[in-house]
């Protein structure tokens, strides 16, 4: 009788399902309509928007923009964010904890207090509108996470495991090879991904500090969501949405998301 | 996407390790050169420029004046802005506490076989872009939208409802855009809950609604206040949502940080308004520890 759920129980909780992916949901619909203004159900159907989105310059040169970004944080925040995690982890030194605290602390300022502070130093040092100051913002959303995630996945290798293969005769290559980087790998892919994803959906800074020759493609959306009510941001979602899933889908068939995320 | 608040356990490094200086410097150079610039520098020049006296058309001056906070609260719009966050972000988390707490305890009891799906169903949203979510909002809740549209053809109202453009639309959107993070905390507030308790409740008389209230509440408890203090903050600085279903219509601390330096340029308000809000979290964090404080 205890922890049997009731059926009204169970149907509020599909409600609020329902109610927390309907705005995912609906865009798919919509993204086939041929009108030229929102309306639902839409009075004719077709690939309309999905043309339109594939000829609009905007769009296409920001989603070139933010591939380049998203690629180039990733790979910075896990050259920075790596090492730095594993001084923290295996290395005794003074201050320790504040450094600690200094490097994820980026996470606890609400972004929008963020963006008008970087902005505010990027005007000075010309860094608005450039590829380097949009790297660099990013890179402050997305290192707080790769070394918190670092962290767990360093305390899961204890040095022993490294210590015991050195002392079975391996080399130290050998060692890095064959133990290090195997067990490490969940940790370098779940901080690689949630990189991409953090950098490629980034618009609130991203807002502050783009210029007009460089937009990023969420800045680009906002943007048109705010002036156009048309279905094709519909279509623009639905793309989105599908590349995110397949990212999704790779990550929990290779590591489980729960595990990557639930931390 | 923004904090995952809980601490982390650092204190187990072996201490054998011999350090070497230039090494360790090596290793944490990059992080600390980022963290200079786009947290450290940018901070402490927010402060500094909240204090800068500001002529019109964004011209900055070299004379410091407390003006900037002086003007702040003198107007009464700016109560107004601090009461319209204020009361969003209490009603916001509130509901969404409701919405999130049915999911977090049918995610607790659902059977394991279930539960790994159902998780990634309830956080996958967050991975989709707040920009795209709220945009669905528009499409349902926009005068010629989904709820118009079914309410309209059957008959039920002549003209649309207004439910966009308006305090309204705001609420909905930012309920529906927090209720993952709400779960996240509460599931990882859950562990604590056993049936062993319930039955124990039960075998002793206690009904349905009185083992809710007097078991499972009180278990959950600081799943709850971690959830409720990440909804309240992240509801107070959100600025997507509230822009485009508000249709400037709706006025906050956030949007008017926004509005002040882009539109404006009048940096020095925007940086005081942007000191107030990291008050105003500050306040929210140490209520947070005190009520966590009288669980234990």
């Amino acid at each position: 009788m205890i922890g049997q759920m009731s059926i009204p129980f169970r149907l509020l909780v599909a409600c609020i399902y329902l109610f927390l992916l309907a705005p995912i949901l609906i865009v798919l619909p919509l993204s086939f309509s041929n009108d030229s203004y929102i309306t639902f159900p839409p009075e004719s159907w077709g690939f309309r928007w999905y043309g339109a989105m594939f000829s609009h310059s905007g769009f296409i040169n920001a989603l070139g923009i933010s591939l380049t970004i998203a690629v180039t944080v990733t790979v910075l925040s896990l050259a920075a964010g790596v090492p730095a995690a594993f001084a923290i982890r295996r290395r005794r030194f003074f201050g320790r904890e504040l450094v600690l605290n200094l490097f994820t602390a980026p996470l606890l300022l609400p972004s929008i207090v963020l963006g008008l502070a970087i902005l505010l130093v990027f005007v000075q040092a010309r860094l608005l509108g450039t590829y380097t100051g949009l790297i660099i913002a990013h890179l402050i959303i997305t290192t707080p996470y790769v070394i918190r995630i670092m962290l767990t996945a360093f305390s899961t290798l204890p040095p022993s495991v490294e210590d015991a293969a050195t002392m079975l005769g391996a080399a130290p290559f050998t060692v890095v090879r064959r133990i290090t980087l195997p067990m490490m790998m969940p940790g370098f892919i779940a901080s690689a991904a949630l990189s991409f994803l953090l950098s490629f959906d980034e618009v609130v800074i991203s807002l502050f500090i783009t210029g007009p020759r460089l937009r990023t493609l969420p800045v680009e959306i906002f943007d048109y969501v705010e002036s156009q009510t048309d279905p094709m941001t519909a279509a623009v979602s639905v793309v989105l949405v599908a590349a995110t899933l397949l990212i999704i889908f790779v990550i929990e068939r290779t590591l489980g998301l729960s595990r990557t995320i639930g931390k | 996407m923004a904090a995952i608040i809980s601490p982390i356990a650092i204190a187990d490094a072996p201490t054998r390790r011999k350090t070497f200086p230039f090494l360790l410097i090596a290793l944490l150079l990059p992080m600390a050169v980022i963290n200079f610039i786009a947290f450290i520098l940018p901070v402490i020049r927010l402060g500094m420029i909240s204090f800068i006296e500001s002529r019109s058309g964004g011209v900055l001056t070299n004379n410091y004046t407390l003006e900037n906070y002086a003007n702040f609260f003198t107007d009464s719009f700016s109560f107004e802005l601090v009461a319209n966050s204020l009361l969003l972000g209490f009603g916001v988390t509130l509901i969404t506490l409701c919405c999130a707490y049915p999911i977090a305890l049918f995610l607790h009891r659902v059977s394991p076989k279930w539960r790994n799906m159902l998780f990634v169903i309830t956080v996958s949203p967050l991975l989709v872009s707040s920009v795209v979510r709220t945009y669905g909002w528009m499409v349902i809740l926009g005068d010629q939208g989904v709820v118009n549209g079914i309410l309209m053809s059957s008959g039920v109202i002549d003209s649309p409802l207004r439910l966009t453009n308006n305090t309204l639309g705001v609420f909905i959107g930012m309920v529906e855009v927090l209720i993952p993070y709400m779960a996240l905390s509460l599931i990882a507030g859950f562990g604590r809950l056993e049936n062993v308790y319930e039955e124990a409740a039960a075998s002793l008389g206690a009904n349905s609604w009185t083992r809710f209230r007097r078991v499972i509440l009180p278990l959950t408890a600081p799943g709850i206040a971690l959830g409720c203090l990440l909804c309240f903050v992240l509801s107070i600085s959100s600025f997507i949502t509230p822009k485009l279903l508000g249709g400037g219509r709706v006025f906050l601390l956030a949007t008017e940080i926004y509005d002040q330096a882009v539109i404006q340029l009048e940096w020095p308000t925007a940086a005081a308004i942007s000191v107030i809000v990291l008050i105003i979290f500050g306040l929210a964090l140490a209520v947070y520890s005190r009520v966590v404080k009288r669980f234990d």
